[in-house]
Parts: C-alpha cells; sequence; structure tokens
C-alpha cells in the first residue's frame, strides 16, 4: 500500500510465480483439449460394422479359363485373379531390366509372394487391382506389342489414369509414375479350386 | 426530435425516432461512413478490378444454391446419385437449381483465378499488402478443397474415382500415409461412410472457414486499401482535407460500378446455365452420368478445369512421391510471392522486360499445364505437361533474380495516378 492507498500490484507481484502459474494453466487446458479432441479424430476410423464387412472372400477359380482375368472385390477394393498360360508365366523373365523393383523387394506382399511369379502358384496370380500410385484401376492389356504401348509390350496391365504400367506378374515397368509393384493380398486356397482371398496361414483371418 | 448522445468523432447522425434508437444500441452509422462513404479507394481502377466484389458475389450465389440442393439431396452409397437424379428431373425448377451450383462453381474458380492474376499483374501482393495476399491464398486453398468434396457428393463415376486419386495422393507421405488414407475414407475403399463425411464438411465445416476467411482478407484489405494499376500508394497523397488525393469513396462510386460488374456477371452465368451446362463436359463431365462402379475406371480420368494445372504437374513426373511433392509446392508457391519479388516497382506498367517475359512465360504455362491436364497421359501431352511444369517453376525459382532492378531496369514511377477522365 502507497499512502494513497491504493495497491500497486506491480510492486507486490511475484514474476517468477505468475509465470508459472500461467505456464500450468496452458499446459493444462493444452491437455484437456488434446484429450477431448481423441475421440472426435477416432470416430474417423473405420466403424466395428466396416471392419466385420472386412471379411474374407471366397473365388472359384474352377472355371476360369487359361489367360483370362477375374475380378471379385475384397474389402472394397477390386481382386484381379488371373489364371496365366505357360507362355505368360515363361515371358515373366524376359524383362528384368525394364523393371522398377523386378525382385518385389520394396513392394508389398505376403512372403509367399516374394519369387519371380509373385504368386504362391505360378499359373494364379492375385493382385488388389488398385494401382500403387493414385488408386485407379490399370487395364488387362494382355496381348503383345500393342500399338500404344510399344512393340516390345510383353503383357500386362496399363494404368488410365496417369500411365503407369504392370507386367504380367504385377510388377512396375520403368517410365511409369507408380514406384510399387501392385499389391498382392494376403490368400489362400481351401482346396484345388476354392481361393481365399484375405486369410492365409500367417496371418489367420486378416 | 430525440436526443442522441454523440460519442467523440461520430458522425454527424440524422435523428429520427428509430433510427436513433438503433444507433444507440448498434455502431451502423460508423459501419457506413467508416466501410462504404469513408472508404477511399483509387480512382483508376480498371475491368480487373470486378472480380474482387464478383468473388463475393459467387460465394453468395454458392451459399444460397446450395442450401436449397441439401433440402433434396441425400447422401449415402445407396441414394447420392438417385437424390441428383430426382432434383434434375422431379424437383420443380430443381435443374436450375442444381445448374445454378455447378455451373457457379466453375464461374467461382474463373473469377478466383483473374482476381489472382491481377495481384500478379500490378503487383498487389507486395508491401504492405503481404498478409492480404497469404489470406486471399487461404481462401483459393480452402476453395479448392470445398471444391474437390462437392464434386465427389453427386457419386457419379467421376466423382468416385477422383476421391480415390486425391485421398490416395495422401497416401504418399512417408510413414503415417496409409493409415492416414483409411482414416480420411473410414473404410477400405472409398465408401459410404467418406461420403457422408465429405458432405458434413462441404456444406457445414468448409464453408464457415471460407466465410471466415473472406471476412479475414476483407479485414486486412481494410488496413492497407486497395492497390491500383499503377502500383502507388494513394494514401501518401493527402490533400487539404486529409482525404486521398487519388482516392474516390467507395460508395456510392464503386457499388455504382460494380453493379454493372455484377449484372454482366449473370447475363453470362445465365448464358451457361441455360444453354451449355455442362460446356461440353468442362462443366460437367459425361462420366459422371454414370453411377459410382468400384469395378470401372472411366477410360479418361481428368479432374474438373479448374484442378488441371496441378493434375499435369502431378502426371508430369514419373516417380510418385516426388509428384505429389510438387503438385503440393506448385500450389503453395504462391504464397511466397511477396518475399521472392524483389522489385523496387508493383505494377508491370513501370517494370523491365525480364518481369514480363518471366510473367508471359507464367502465363503460358499455366495454361498449358491446363490443356495438358485434360488430355490423356501419352505421347504429346506428358511432353507438353513437363516443358510446362518446368516454366511455371521457373517463374517462382528464379524471381529473386529476374525481378531485381540491377537486371530488370524498371521505369520511373509517377508521383500521382495516371487516370483520364470520362467526359
Amino acid at each position: 500500500m502507497t499512502a494513497s492507498g491504493v495497491i500497486d500490484a506491480d510492486a507486490l507481484a511475484d514474476e517468477s510465480r505468475r509465470h508459472f502459474l500461467l505456464a500450468a494453466t496452458v499446459a493444462t487446458g493444452a491437455t484437456g483439449v488434446a484429450l477431448a479432441a481423441a475421440p472426435f479424430i477416432a470416430s474417423w476410423n473405420p466403424s466395428e460394422r466396416t471392419r466385420a464387412l472386412g471379411a474374407p472372400t471366397e473365388f472359384n477359380v474352377a472355371k476360369l479359363e487359361p489367360g483370362a482375368l477375374a475380378q471379385t472385390l475384397w474389402r472394397k477394393q477390386p481382386i484381379y485373379i488371373v489364371r496365366r498360360t505357360p507362355e505368360m508365366i515363361a515371358s515373366l523373365a524376359n524383362h528384368d531390366s525394364r523393371l522398377k523393383d523386378p525382385q518385389s523387394r520394396d513392394s508389398e506382399q505376403p512372403a509367399y509372394a516374394v519369387n519371380a511369379t509373385r504368386s504362391r502358384n505360378p499359373e494364379y496370380l492375385v493382385l488388389i487391382g488398385t494401382c500403387t500410385h493414385l488408386g485407379c484401376l490399370p487395364k488387362p492389356r494382355f496381348d503383345l506389342a500393342r500399338a500404344e504401348l510399344g512393340a516390345d509390350w510383353p503383357g500386362g496391365f496399363a494404368c488410365p489414369c496417369h500411365g503407369s504400367r504392370f507386367d504380367l506378374a504385377g510388377r512396375v515397368f520403368d517410365g511409369s509414375p507408380a514406384s510399387l509393384n501392385l499389391r498382392v493380398p494376403p490368400y489362400s486356397f481351401a482346396d484345388a479350386h476354392k481361393l481365399v482371398i484375405g486369410v492365409d496361414e500367417q496371418t489367420g483371418a486378416a | 426530435m430525440a436526443t442522441v448522445v454523440k460519442p467523440p468523432g461520430a458522425p454527424a447522425v440524422k435523428t429520427g425516432k428509430l433510427r436513433a434508437w438503433f444507433y444507440k444500441r448498434f455502431p451502423i452509422e460508423e459501419f457506413i461512413s467508416d466501410q462504404l462513404v469513408g472508404y477511399f479507394a483509387p480512382k483508376n481502377f480498371n475491368f480487373w478490378y470486378f472480380f474482387g466484389v464478383l468473388s463475393v458475389v459467387a460465394l453468395a450465389l454458392q451459399l444460397f444454391t446450395g442450401i436449397f440442393l441439401t433440402m433434396f439431396y441425400k447422401p449415402g452409397e445407396a441414394t447420392s446419385f438417385d437424390s441428383v437424379e430426382y432434383i434434375m428431373r422431379e424437383v420443380d425448377w430443381g435443374w436450375l437449381i442444381r445448374y445454378l451450383h455447378s455451373t457457379g462453381a466453375s464461374a467461382f474458380f474463373v473469377i478466383v483465378y483473374l482476381h489472382m492474376y491481377r495481384a500478379l499483374l500490378y503487383g498487389s501482393y507486395k508491401t504492405p499488402r503481404e498478409l492480404l495476399w497469404v489470406i486471399g491464398m487461404l481462401v483459393y486453398l480452402t476453395l479448392m478443397a470445398e471444391a474437390f468434396l462437392g464434386y465427389v457428393l453427386p457419386w457419379g463415376n467421376m466423382s468416385y474415382w477422383a476421391a480415390q486419386v486425391i485421398v490416395n495422393l495422401f497416401g504418399t507421405i512417408p510413414g503415417i500415409g496409409p493409415g492416414l488414407v483409411e482414416w480420411i475414407r473410414g473404410d477400405y475403399g472409398i465408401a459410404d461412410a467418406t461420403l457422408n463425411r465429405f458432405f458434413a464438411l462441404h456444406v457445414v465445416a468448409v464453408p464457415l472457414g471460407l466465410l471466415l476467411l473472406v471476412l479475414l482478407h476483407l479485414v486486412a484489405l481494410r488496413r492497407t486499401g486497395s492497390s491500383n494499376p499503377d502500383g502507388i500508394e494513394i494514401k501518401e497523397r493527402l490533400g487539404p482535407d486529409g482525404k486521398p488525393l487519388d482516392g474516390i469513396p467507395f460508395h456510392p462510386y464503386y457499388t455504382v460500378k460494380d453493379t454493372v460488374g455484377v449484372g454482366v456477371f449473370f447475363v453470362l452465368l445465365a448464358i451457361v446455365v441455360f444453354f451449355v451446362p455442362t460446356l461440353g463436359g468442362y462443366f460437367l463431365e459425361h462420366a459422371n452420368f454414370e453411377q459410382a462402379d468400384p469395378f470401372s475406371t472411366p477410360p479418361e480420368i481428368t479432374p474438373s478445369w479448374y484442378f488441371t494445372p496441378y493434375y499435369a504437374i502431378l502426371r508430369a513426373v514419373p516417380n510418385q512421391r516426388l509428384g505429389a511433392l510438387l503438385l503440393l509446392l506448385a500450389v503453395l508457391a504462391y504464397l511466397f510471392l511477396p518475399w521472392l519479388d524483389r522489385s523496387p516497382v508493383k505494377s508491370m506498367r513501370y517494370r523491365g522486360w525480364l518481369s514480363r517475359a518471366f510473367l508471359a512465360l507464367f502465363t503460358v504455362s499455366f495454361l498449358g499445364l491446363m490443356y495438358a491436364g485434360l488430355n490423356p497421359p501419352q505421347g504429346v501431352y506428358v511432353m507438353i505437361g513437363r516443358i510446362c511444369t518446368v516454366g511455371y517453376f521457373l517463374y517462382f525459382v528464379l524471381m529473386p533474380f529476374y525481378t531485381n532492378p540491377r537486371f530488370d531496369r524498371v521505369k520511373p514511377v509517377p508521383e500521382r495516378l495516371r487516370y483520364h477522365a470520362h467526359h
């Protein structure tokens, strides 16, 4: 108190105490905001129902002709199933030098698809049909030497959106905007013809 | 006559009873005197200066028509496409409301691009208007988000695949990418959950942000005042009454002039809405008249025309991450213009041929990218895309050098605005 009876707040203030209280209040408030935000952020995750609907899909390959492509849907993603002819399988060995990731070292696939044909059984190619670039569907272009794909086109997939190209094992060609091979989903054969997508011995029901 | 307690410095108020009642409780008189009649704008505004007010008109049109569309549209995988067809065929005048909204979106971008180009032409982003420019660019980025979200809602096949491609762009972020994409979609693919959250963002969240940013843009404009084609600060030449010698009150002079511009805008809008509402597939793409189909990518995916320059940059790069990164840089580059530009002169009228040549390069590159992005990613279009990508970025990267007055011979800027009165 000064002589005039007015409180001099500045003289009474304990600056370091004020600073501490201010910092503690801000920190507590910020923690509260972060915790309160968590449920709202989590609400955008796939819901329980969505996760339940992501169950494995079965597909019978018995009626698939050699050289033909079938499509099915697993987890809202188109699955490509190709029954490769012996010529198609043999052609895979001829263009490693034109591929970005011929050994599938950087690409996404189960361990049993890290091989020359990227498959459990070379006859059946199973791929997630969305381009690894930005998710369009590469179109099947199985005939050789197509005009718009060049005289040395060995057959494969070409994406209409941004021009990425893949061979008959889903491996990406040089010059594509995509950097990785088409993804292989987890899959297994329940019997000789029953393909189950989304489940294998390593993951169980993925 | 009622008596009014007049705050110090407040304008003289005509004291009608009702008016006095309001004046005591709400500062409407101050708003008119400070922001309209007492707000001075340079007297030499030309054609380019219509686009500021027109963008506010376009925003109002989108909000108004959008509210009505919301009354009939039903978001959802099973209902979206049908409800848009319902609006088009069965709601009285529904087609008009929807075409006004879809054409209005393209018109909004035409206006905003011309508004931005005006700033490049006359150096409107330079000191002291850096923050005005940055807020304006945030408006532009928010508008792009709003347009993309709205594009998905009709749930046509192009909506679906555009959503697929754009959302997957977030997947290129190292580490968190794949998880982030799943979080945005709320499903393993673009699905019902995605559509519903995009609806919420498009009609509530993003418009609120847009309105707030536009308000901040106008607040920043009130501090600095408008630039003008000569790039001279009118506040530096005041008359004896303290008002800018080269300024005229915004109201009534520019409100009347702008009314004419707004009229012309609505005539042009009506011509498109009534005679060519899809504009040959540029304003509404033909592939979007088919329902979303996760088994079938349209033969050629092109985004709306106003995104194609950036899309062409994305496609020009044969590497996924680098392409996405260049796209991001291309959009964000404008934010840095006030600090890249070293010229002592604002307007192109007084800059040398180097600055003008680079603005011409940018113009050609931007239009070239737009052209390339509207065409399939093959042959000559990829080449055009690559050359124009280089041109686009050279405009920004070399700016500190070619705007340097040691290289760019600027002309002397006059003391007062160049202005010829019309008789």
